[in-house]
C-alpha cells in the first residue's frame, strides 16, 4: 500500500445561484475539491467522500505544506478505497473555512464580508451542491459516495435527493437524526462562541478579532464526546501534570486538562468561528424523516436501487450503534440491499478516522464488490477476489482478540492523527 | 452446516424466488447458494467479525447483530423463510428465538446436531460425552451451550405451536426419513407458525 505521495487542491467556480433548503440561495460559489485516481472511459468509477464537521477536501495524499488527508489511512494505491481502480473526488463544502465559499468570504450581493450573513447550509443543499461538481467532473453517476459521522450524512442524503445518481452508499458512524443529547451539545459549542465578546454578532472580521475562547470550548466539549470513556481513561486516567497536586482552581491539574486546551488553542487558530456555527447547525437540522410524518422507512423508500454499506463502533456514544440499527431497519423494511458492520472497537466516534483491521477489512471487502460490478479488471487481480497480499488485514480478517488490534500506531490515543501516528494534520480533526 | 451436500439438501427447503433471512449465516454460503440456483434474496445475520468480512465478500448482504437480542429489526411476516442452521445450540433462548423465527418468517428451517445419533448413545453409555465430526468439541471447551435430539425438537415444537411441514436427519450427505433421531446427526425441520 502506498501514499498519493503530493496533492493538490483545485477550485471550481458556480455562477448559477444554488437554491437552498432555507429558501435562500447560494447566488455565486466556489467549492475547493482534490481528485485521485483516474476515471474510466465508461465514467462508472468514481467515489465521492464527504467530509464532516472540522475537514475538508484534503481526503488523501499530502499537500506541499506537509498536511496529511484527514482519511489518508483509507484513500490511496492498494488501500481499501484503492486510488489505483477508484476515481476519487474529495469536496470542501460551502460554508467551511477550507477553501470553498464561507463566511469569511465576500458576499458578491453587499461587497461585505459574509460573517454571520452567510445563509444557512443544510446537507441536502450540500449534497445538491457535490452533485453540481461532479457533474462538471463528467460522473453522471457515482459508483459510490461514501462519509463518516457528518459525512455519512451527506452520504444517505445522496441516496435520498439524486438516487439514480448513485449506486453505493457506505455510511460510517453515523445516525438518521441528531438525538436530543446530541443537539444539546451542539448548542453548548454555539453558545460558547456567541456569548465570546469577541464574535460580535458573527461580524468579527471588521473589529480585526477571532472569538478564539468560544472556539476553544466549542472544541473541548466536543472532543469529550468523540471520545469514549474508556479510551480518555487509558490514555489520561487521572494523571497528574505536576509530581503533585497544586491546589489551585484554576490552573491545571491533570493532563486531560492539559489535552483538552492544547486541542481547543489549536482548533481557535484555524476554524473560523461562523463556519462552526454553520455545521453544527448542519448537523441539527439533518432529519429525512421529518418530511415523511417521522417514519423513516419512507424516507428511504426512494433509495431502492441502491446497497448500503453500514458501520458503526461499539463504544460510540455519540453516533450509537443503535443509531445505525435503525438505518439498517428502514432500508430492510425497503427490502434494500444493505451490510451492516458493528465493529468493537475502543475508540468511540473517533473510531471512524482510525486504521482498525476489521473496520478497513470490510471497508476494502465492499469496495472490492463495486469494482467487481464494474467488471473492472482491477477487481480480479491477485489478491482480490481471495485474501492475498496487501488483501487481508491484520489478522487475515479472521475474529481479533477483544482489543487485540490497536489502530493506528501503537498508541491508540485520542485525536491521533489517520495516518502516521502523530497530530493530526490540520485541517484535520474531521470529526462530527 | 459445512457440508456441501447437506447445505444444497437444506436448500431445497426453500422455494424458489423467496426472501430469505438466515440467522446465524455464518460465512454467506447458503444464501450465496440460494441466490445463485433459486433465485432467492435476503440478508443474514451473524456475529463473527470474520464471518461479517466473508458475507461482504462474497457479496452477501449481512447484518451484525446478536441474535440474543432478539429480531427487533424485522417485521412480522416480513419474510418467507427464515433459516437457523447449526444456530440453535449456541442460543441462550431456544423457545423465544422459534417464536421470533416463526413471527419474522412465513416458513422457518432449522437445523442442529442430533445428540441422539447412535455414536453419541453410545459414546455417552461409555461414560464419555461424543466429539464427532457434527460436535467436534470437548465437553470443556465449546461454542455450544446446549444439546438437543430430534425427538426433543418435535417436543418443543408442539410446545411453541409450531406446525412442522416437514422433517428429516441428515447423515454423510444423505436424508434420513427412516428413525432419524437414531441414525442422523444432524435434524432438520420445516414448520410454520399457527
Amino acid at each position: 500500500m502506498g501514499s498519493l505521495g503530493q496533492v493538490t487542491p483545485q477550485q471550481m467556480h458556480f455562477s448559477e445561484p444554488l437554491p437552498l433548503r432555507s429558501g435562500a440561495v447560494l447566488a455565486d460559489y466556489t467549492l475547493s475539491y482534490e481528485t485521485y485516481g483516474t476515471l474510466n472511459a465508461e465514467r462508472s468509477n468514481a467515489v465521492l467522500v464527504c467530509h464532516a464537521l472540522n475537514a475538508s477536501h484534503h481526503v488523501a495524499g499530502v499537500h506541499a505544506d506537509g498536511s496529511v488527508g484527514w482519511w489518508d489511512n483509507l484513500v490511496g494505491p492498494g488501500k481499501p478505497l484503492d486510488t489505483d481502480r477508484f476515481f476519487v473526488v474529495g469536496v470542501n463544502n460551502a460554508g467551511s473555512c477550507f477553501g470553498s465559499t464561507g463566511p469569511m468570504h465576500v458576499n458578491p450581493a453587499t461587497g461585505r464580508i459574509y460573517g454571520a450573513d452567510f445563509p444557512v447550509q443544510t446537507v441536502e443543499d450540500w449534497v445538491d451542491a457535490q452533485a453540481r461538481l461532479m457533474q462538471r467532473l463528467g460522473v453522471e453517476q457515482l459508483a459510490a459516495v461514501v462519509g463518516g459521522s457528518l459525512g455519512g450524512m451527506q452520504a444517505l442524503a445522496w441516496t435520498l435527493r439524486h438516487p439514480t445518481r448513485v449506486r453505493h452508499c457506505m455510511a460510517v458512524a453515523t445516525a438518521p437524526n441528531l438525538s436530543a443529547q446530541n443537539i444539546a451539545f451542539n448548542e453548548v459549542a454555539r453558545r460558547a462562541i456567541i456569548t465570546d465578546p469577541d464574535f460580535h454578532g458573527g461580524h468579527f472580521y471588521a473589529h480585526g478579532v477571532v472569538p478564539k475562547r468560544g472556539l476553544r470550548v466549542a472544541r473541548m466539549i466536543g472532543h469529550i464526546t468523540y471520545l469514549s470513556d474508556d479510551a480518555m481513561d487509558a490514555k489520561f486516567g487521572r494523571e497528574l501534570r505536576a509530581a503533585e497536586l497544586g491546589y489551585s482552581t484554576q490552573e491545571i491539574e491533570f493532563q486531560i486538562e492539559s489535552y483538552l486546551r492544547h486541542q481547543g488553542d489549536k482548533f481557535s487558530e484555524y476554524f473560523d468561528a461562523n463556519t462552526y456555527l454553520l455545521i453544527t447547525r448542519a448537523l441539527d437540522y439533518f432529519d429525512p424523516a421529518l418530511e415523511h410524518g417521522g417514519d423513516l422507512a419512507r424516507a428511504f423508500a426512494v433509495a431502492r436501487g441502491n446497497g448500503f454499506l453500514l458501520v458503526s463502533f461499539s463504544t460510540d456514544w455519540r453516533f450509537s450503534p443503535a443509531r445505525s440499527r435503525q438505518l439498517v431497519k428502514a432500508l430492510v423494511d425497503n427490502r434494500i440491499a444493505v451490510s451492516y458492520a458493528e465493529i468493537d472497537a475502543p475508540h468511540g466516534h473517533d473510531a471512524f478516522l482510525l486504521d482498525d483491521a476489521r473496520y478497513h477489512a470490510v471497508m476494502r471487502a465492499y469496495f472490492d464488490r463495486i469494482a467487481a460490478e464494474q467488471g473492472e479488471p482491477g477487481a480480479h487481480r491477485p489478491g482480490s477476489g481471495s485474501p492475498g497480499p496487501g488483501r487481508a488485514p491484520a489478522g487475515g480478517g479472521e475474529r481479533s482478540e477483544p482489543g487485540g488490534h490497536r489502530p493506528g500506531s501503537g498508541s491508540p490515543g485520542p485525536g491521533r492523527a489517520p495516518a502516521g501516528g502523530g497530530e493530526r494534520s490540520e485541517p484535520g480533526g474531521p470529526h462530527v | 452446516m459445512s457440508e456441501r451436500k447437506d447445505l444444497e439438501l437444506i436448500a431445497e427447503l426453500v422455494p424458489a424466488g423467496s426472501r430469505v433471512l438466515d440467522l446465524g449465516c455464518g460465512n454467506g454460503e447458503l444464501l450465496a447458494h440460494l441466490r445463485q440456483h433459486k433465485g432467492c434474496s435476503g440478508y443474514g445475520i451473524e456475529i463473527a467479525d470474520a464471518n461479517v468480512h466473508a458475507c461482504v465478500q462474497r457479496g452477501v448482504d449481512v447484518i451484525q447483530l446478536n441474535l440474543e437480542d432478539g429480531l427487533a429489526l424485522f417485521d412480522d411476516n416480513s419474510f418467507d423463510v427464515v433459516m437457523q442452521l447449526d444456530t440453535l445450540q449456541h442460543l441462550r433462548n431456544t423457545e423465544r428465538m422459534l417464536r421470533e423465527t416463526a413471527r419474522v418468517g412465513r416458513i422457518g428451517v432449522v437445523s442442529f446436531p442430533n445428540f441422539a445419533h447412535w455414536p453419541n448413545r453410545l459414546r455417552v453409555l461409555g461414560g464419555r460425552m461424543p466429539v464427532t465430526k457434527v460436535l467436534p468439541y470437548q465437553w470443556y471447551d465449546t461454542p455450544n451451550i446446549r444439546v438437543g435430539t430430534y425427538a426433543d425438537f418435535e417436543v418443543l415444537a408442539r410446545k411453541t405451536g409450531l406446525a412442522v411441514t416437514d422433517s428429516f436427519g441428515l447423515q454423510a450427505g444423505r436424508v434420513m426419513r427412516r428413525w432419524p433421531n437414531l441414525l442422523a446427526s444432524v435434524a432438520v425441520f420445516r414448520f410454520e407458525g399457527r
